[in-house]
């Protein structure tokens, strides 16, 4: 087994896999704050029809979503995926595969997200809403610099949390033949007949999440200048 | 001519009826205090003063605008909204001071942030904002040097006092510069050995000449600086009129029993 060959090849898939986080967080958090807004909108049908369909994507598994994601172009609009892959300018039927996996996650972890930074919104007293209120802030004043911080502080750790597991959610994108670590892994796996190419991607999830984790840590002493 | 004219004012949550017509008025420079018990509706008038809530019947003036009006169609954009409830200003009971920002941030964070949106509306240059927010800055410092703070510009609010914490308040309230400053209980929260130095400064705004409404149940504190009291039981007021005549020889059997009772918190 030539060593620095699987590692490379590795490296490679564990790209795909950190592209897979990196652009399910950019999309996921501010759709989660979307979603957390909706859901508390004083306009019953729509605050209900938001819960709902965060109570559907908790209450389902991800694999799931990703599984179903790929039928609906074909299934609910009737346009084959060959086709959808040209509509959406993808050069192959890989980058299609991952954009199916990509749409799952950010909604999937947008529903998450979302559930957390309504917590966090609620968790911040009325006082400070009125605070702003009297002294002629607007709500989106209000919001942007007095509530806004205060919500990033108390939703840190169980965003962490959540962005940990994604990390390691990631591994499901497998099953939608994306090419990331893992395939990576058992191919090498297949070819050499040996395991170590599964310990060393174990230690590529390792270093990830320890690095978010340090992150985290320094993320969440930054923010704990003050108390409430 | 008078400063605030409050007439007839009324409040419902549900079927409870909080307010049940009240009115007052109030001249340039008197300070008004309003005592009572617990649930007699003080908080709400505030409340309704400041538009935090809205009154169901009645109307409120300051000098000669009429700035809410039951009857008539409130339907105001945000923006008038916002120019008619800074004709007043609000001290909390519970301070609500902002955690995350510094003390002088607490105070010029509003201002700030409504100068720089006139002066981007009229198209006023970088400069022009500068300006006016170093203005800003240089008045915010001296309404924290006027309620004593001068030393704790720089800190954050959960590393003072209740009473700091109180002062804090009150001069980010007047950095907005309202014609009439209401105080909610503004020493409930505190140690009582914290409450002289937040009553001191009321009194020091007073000499200033400032129009205020002050909810409090310090009554050794409201004989001193009221110009008029109110006694509120039930959602009306029950008795008014000078220091004097409230505390000194009340005629309503209500106002009576609850001076002689003091307050028990
Ligand atoms: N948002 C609300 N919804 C329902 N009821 C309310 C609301 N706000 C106040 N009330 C009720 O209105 C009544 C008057 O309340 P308010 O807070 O104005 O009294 P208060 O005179 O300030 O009393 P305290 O001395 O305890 O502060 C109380 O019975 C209270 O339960
Ligand atoms: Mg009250």
């Amino acid at each position: 087994m030539d060593f620095w060959g699987v590692i490379f090849d590795l490296c490679q898939g564990f790209s795909v896999t950190l592209k897979l986080f990196a652009l399910t967080l950019v999309f996921a958090i501010p759709l989660g704050f979307i979603l957390a807004f909706l859901s508390m909108v004083k306009f019953k049908p729509i605050s209900f029809l938001t819960k709902v369909f965060i109570w559907i994507i908790r209450g389902t598994p991800l694999l799931l979503q990703c599984l179903l994601v790929t039928f609906i172009p074909s299934m609910v609009f009737d346009i084959p995926n060959k086709d959808f892959q040209s509509m959406l300018g993808l050069r192959t039927m890989a980058d299609l595969q991952f954009t199916f996996v990509l749409i799952a996650f950010v909604i999937n972890y947008a529903c998450y997200f979302a559930v957390i930074i309504e917590g966090g919104i609620k968790n911040v007293s009325i006082g400070q809403h009125e605070a702003g209120k009297v002294l002629g802030m607007t709500k989106g004043q209000i919001f942007r610099h007095v509530i806004l911080m205060q919500v990033v502080r108390k939703i840190t750790a169980p965003m962490s949390n959540e962005i940990i597991t994604l990390v390691k959610d990631t591994a499901l994108a497998r099953a939608l033949s994306v090419i990331e670590i893992i395939a990576i892994a058992f191919e090498k796996v297949n070819k050499y007949a040996v395991l170590s190419p599964l310990l060393y991607t174990s230690l590529f999830y390792l270093a990830f999440s320890g690095v978010l984790t340090i992150l985290f840590h320094y993320i969440e002493k930054k923010l704990s200048y003050y108390s409430v | 001519m008078n400063m605030l004219e409050v007439q007839n004012l009324t409040k419902s949550f549900g079927s409870h009826q909080v307010l049940k017509g009240v009115s007052f008025s109030l001249k340039q420079g008197e300070v008004l205090v309003i005592i009572g018990s617990s649930g007699s509706g003080k908080t709400t008038l505030l409340r309704c003063l400041n538009f935090l809530e809205q009154a169901d019947g009645g109307s409120i003036s300051v000098g000669d605008e009429e700035i809410f009006n039951a009857s008539g169609k409130m339907n105001l954009s945000d923006h008038a909204m916002r120019d008619r409830r800074l004709h007043f200003g609000l001290v909390f009971q519970s301070f609500n001071l902002f955690p995350q920002h510094t003390v002088l941030k607490n105070v010029t964070l509003a201002p700030t942030l409504y100068q720089t949106a006139q002066l981007k509306k009229a198209k006023a240059g970088r400069n022009a904002i500068k300006e006016a927010k170093a203005a800003i800055e240089t008045q915010g410092r001296a309404l924290l040097e006027m309620v004593g703070l001068s030393e704790k510009v720089d800190e954050y609010p959960c590393r003072l006092s209740g009473g700091q914490q109180q002062r804090v308040a009150i001069a980010r309230a007047l950095a907005l510069n309202p014609d009439i400053l209401c105080f909610d209980e503004p020493t409930s929260a505190l140690d009582p050995e914290l409450t002289g130095e937040v009553l001191r400064v009321i009194r020091s705004l007073k000499d200033q000449g400032r129009t205020m409404v002050v909810v409090t149940h310090e009554m050794e504190f409201a004989r001193g600086v009221a110009d008029h009291v109110i006694y509120m039981a039930d959602g009306i007021i029950e008795e008014e009129g000078t220091p004097e005549e409230v505390f000194g020889s009340p005629k309503s059997e209500k106002t009576k029993a609850f001076l002689a009772a003091g307050y028990n918190r």
